[in-house]
């Protein structure tokens, strides 16, 4: 059997696409954000505050991180309404991506956190700052530059694991690009067009914040990077 | 509606052996093709390494969703009907493929220079190096990052649940759809998932922990 790619019936959908792109746009960005400040919180909870409140953010990080996105996603969306808590898709999608993110950034910025050494710490106490400002400006800010690549690729995988939310009929690209085959049966031409704004996607999103991070983060501050691995949703 | 009972529980303990199976024919389909990968990568041939390294950028870039629609489809539209199983599994090696090339990759780089120069001194062919000297250590830097890898494989089986394929997610559902009891169904369903997963977290940065001792001393 011969057989011929047909993008014609594709076209005419393209303003679909171009609310999916958005969506998962919007999506990625505002994980992003809300996600970051959770592992911010994560990591300050942990090294701040006592034994107990570490350990239940252990607890937190290694549950999102030992089970599937989709799981996450399925209790959020089926399960939240049950308490009376009632979502639209993708407030669902939003809420499940940042607290994903949340939990694997924040073990992220922890190696950095981490490889702060000691005598920093003294130095900034005996600079007479206060904990609060020896973790924001000693611990912290290093330790994101240190860290930043290792984001970075989290930050896109977290883009790519958007595509999930298709699941819950959330018209990300995913979900335009299953409404459009099922509207002009083209499945594998639809399918090579998103697939190929995804990767778009991720190469413009992982070079800009890479970019970002050279802005935020001068090479001139002297820090060496250290390696830490991202790692897929 | 039927409730959630003892056979429901079962169905979807049962379909916890399919997500196993899938992740252990994904990772030795997926594990052949990243060795050939990782050795592509580390060629001295600069046009072997760009195509190695460009089939690797493109997977690691785009979702596994997009790569399990990309297989299932385009194999179709040749008029091969794969059984759900192969089609999952097939994109699942796929995926895991472009990730456990990229890992090795860095293990066998991460092998001291000095180790190439000295074989190559004593006169070995470079399939030798790779025999006797290299891969023999790549292999055990490589462990920690492949075992924390498999954690991702199991968790991303999820996903082939949208082909149709009954796995511990799709059993999950299922059950979710039958009884409507979403808590249950997906807090045992998260906790097998975790119970599969964890101890392997946990053995990787054990793994990870011993290495690193025998490094500083």
């Amino acid at each position: 059997m011969k057989f011929k790619l047909n993008f014609d019936p594709v076209w005419p959908q393209y303003q679909m696409i171009i609310d999916g792109v958005l969506l998962t746009i919007g999506l990625s960005v505002g994980a992003i954000i809300l996600g970051s400040i959770l592992a911010v919180l994560l990591v300050g909870l942990k090294s701040l505050a006592g034994k107990w409140v570490g350990f239940f953010v252990d607890c937190y990080i290694e549950m999102m991180r030992n089970t599937p996105f989709l799981i996450q996603l399925f209790m959020i969306f089926f399960g939240l309404p049950l308490l009376g808590i009632r979502m639209s898709g993708t407030q669902a999608g939003l809420l499940a991506m940042t607290m994903n993110l949340g939990a694997y950034a924040a073990e992220i910025i922890r190696a950095g956190v981490d490889s702060t050494h000691k005598s920093q710490l003294e130095a900034g106490v005996s600079l007479a700052l206060t904990r609060l400002q020896v973790f924001r400006y000693v611990v912290l800010k290093p330790a994101f530059a240190k860290v930043w690549p290792a984001l970075t690729s989290q930050f896109v995988l977290m883009m790519l694991a958007s595509s999930i939310c298709s699941f819950i009929s959330v018209s990300e690209l995913s979900g335009a690009a299953a409404i459009i085959e099922s509207r002009t049966f083209r499945s594998f031409e639809t399918y090579i067009i998103v697939t190929i704004i995804y990767l778009v996607l991720a190469l413009v999103l992982k070079s800009s914040l890479l970019w970002l991070g050279t802005k935020i983060f001068p090479a001139s501050s002297g820090l060496t990077r250290i390696q830490v691995k991202g790692s897929a949703v | 509606m039927t409730t959630f009972g003892w056979p429901e529980f079962m169905f979807i303990m049962r379909s916890a052996g399919w997500t196993l199976l899938l992740t252990l024919v994904a990772f030795s389909i997926g594990g052949i093709i990243a060795a050939i990968l990782a050795i592509m990568r580390v060629s001295q041939n600069g046009i072997i390494r760009k195509i190695a390294g460009t089939y690797i950028l493109i997977i690691q870039s785009i979702p596994v969703l997009m790569v399990l629609f990309m297989s299932y489809y385009g194999l179709s539209l040749f008029g091969i009907q794969l059984p759900s199983f192969l089609a999952a599994s097939a994109s699942l090696a796929i995926y895991a493929s472009a990730y456990l090339a990229e890992i090795w990759r860095g293990s066998i780089e991460s092998v001291p220079y000095q180790q190439w120069e000295a074989s190559s001194s004593l006169a070995l062919s470079r399939p030798q190096q790779y025999r006797h000297i290299i891969l023999p250590q790549a292999v055990r830097i490589s462990l920690p990052p492949t075992v924390g890898f498999l954690v991702q494989l199991v968790k991303n089986t999820s996903i082939v649940s949208v082909v149709g394929f009954v796995e511990l997610s799709r059993a999950g559902t299922l059950v979710n759809n039958a009884t409507f009891k979403p808590f249950q169904v997906f807090t045992i369903v998260a906790l097998i998932y975790f119970m599969i997963c964890f101890p392997l977290s946990r053995y990787s940065r054990h793994l990870e922990k011993v290495m690193n001792a025998g490094h500083n001393r």
